[in-house]
């Protein structure tokens, strides 16, 4: 079976991330969508190493996964404190950078 | 078909269901949830591929941690329970017109490059053993950096999220 298949779903799934993080108002469902992507593209560079026979794809994708922890952390963080200001978790209430 | 083709097809269907569901659903908690289900589907997915300590970390990282944080975000906000009602935005054709459009593109470009390319039947080699060694040989300094990363990201949250230290001044012009 080629790896067509594989990065086809992976296309896909990247797209319905987006999708979401272009229609939803909750902060914490765009960081799930966002999430979303990221498992995307690690399925992209885990085919990509299935189809050369050998490790980085897979190492890289290990790498995504820590990084996409940390910017969990640090994003919920921030949700937190513009949520404690604000009393909302809305994307369009936190509009103060957009003028 | 073969085992491979069924299982992929099954996992496939699976990951994106669920994945449509997150992005559908009207209830913040179930959307959590079905992230679980297309994070769960995906580590099936990586096992499918050979990548067992891929697929592991997959559960333990994303189904074990991070959904549990996002889960605790969605508390702590007081997300209404239940559906709510003004979740989506209100460009919302718009919006799924583009993702159909970028959809479509990149299928079409993954398709007419890797279409044709052929993965090797034996065994990728993905297991805690490869990669541990593959880790500490060729990529130490990534791996380094990260732990930097990681520490920095810690100590960032707990700043962002204590108000006692670091906003004494601007407390006082702020509110």
């Amino acid at each position: 079976m080629s790896p067509g298949h594989y990065l086809a779903l992976s296309a896909i799934l990247f797209t319905i991330g987006a999708l979401g993080v272009l229609v939803r108002r909750n902060a914490i469902v765009v960081f799930m969508c966002i999430e979303l992507m990221l498992n995307a593209t690690n399925l992209a560079f885990v085919s990509f190493s299935r189809m050369h026979g050998n490790l980085d794809g897979q190492i890289i994708a290990f790498f995504v996964m820590v990084v996409a922890a940390a910017e969990v952390v640090v994003g919920l963080a921030i949700i937190m404190t513009i949520f404690r200001t604000r009393r909302s978790s809305s994307v369009d209430d936190v509009n103060l950078l957009k003028y | 078909m073969t085992g491979q083709e069924i299982v992929f097809a099954l996992l496939g269907a699976v990951a994106v269901g669920s994945g449509i569901m997150v992005v559908t659903t009207r209830q913040l908690v179930h959307a959590a949830l079905w992230l679980v289900l297309s994070f769960g589907a995906l580590a099936g997915m990586y096992l499918v591929l050979t990548a067992e300590f891929v697929a592991w970390v997959q559960v333990l990282i994303y189904v074990g941690a991070i959904v549990v944080l996002l889960l605790f975000g969605i508390m702590l906000t007081r997300a209404p329970i239940g559906t709510a009602p003004d979740l989506d935005s209100g460009n919302r054709w718009i919006a799924a017109a583009v993702a159909v459009a970028t959809a479509a593109l990149l299928v079409t470009v993954v398709v007419m490059g890797f279409g044709d390319a052929k993965m090797p039947l034996e065994a990728g080699g993905g297991s805690a053993e490869a990669l541990g060694s593959a880790v500490f040989r060729t990529w130490v300094l990534p791996f380094e950096v990260l732990s930097v990363l990681l520490l920095s990201a810690l100590v960032g949250a707990i700043v962002l999220s204590r108000t006692d230290i670091g906003g004494a001044r601007s407390r006082g012009k702020g509110d």
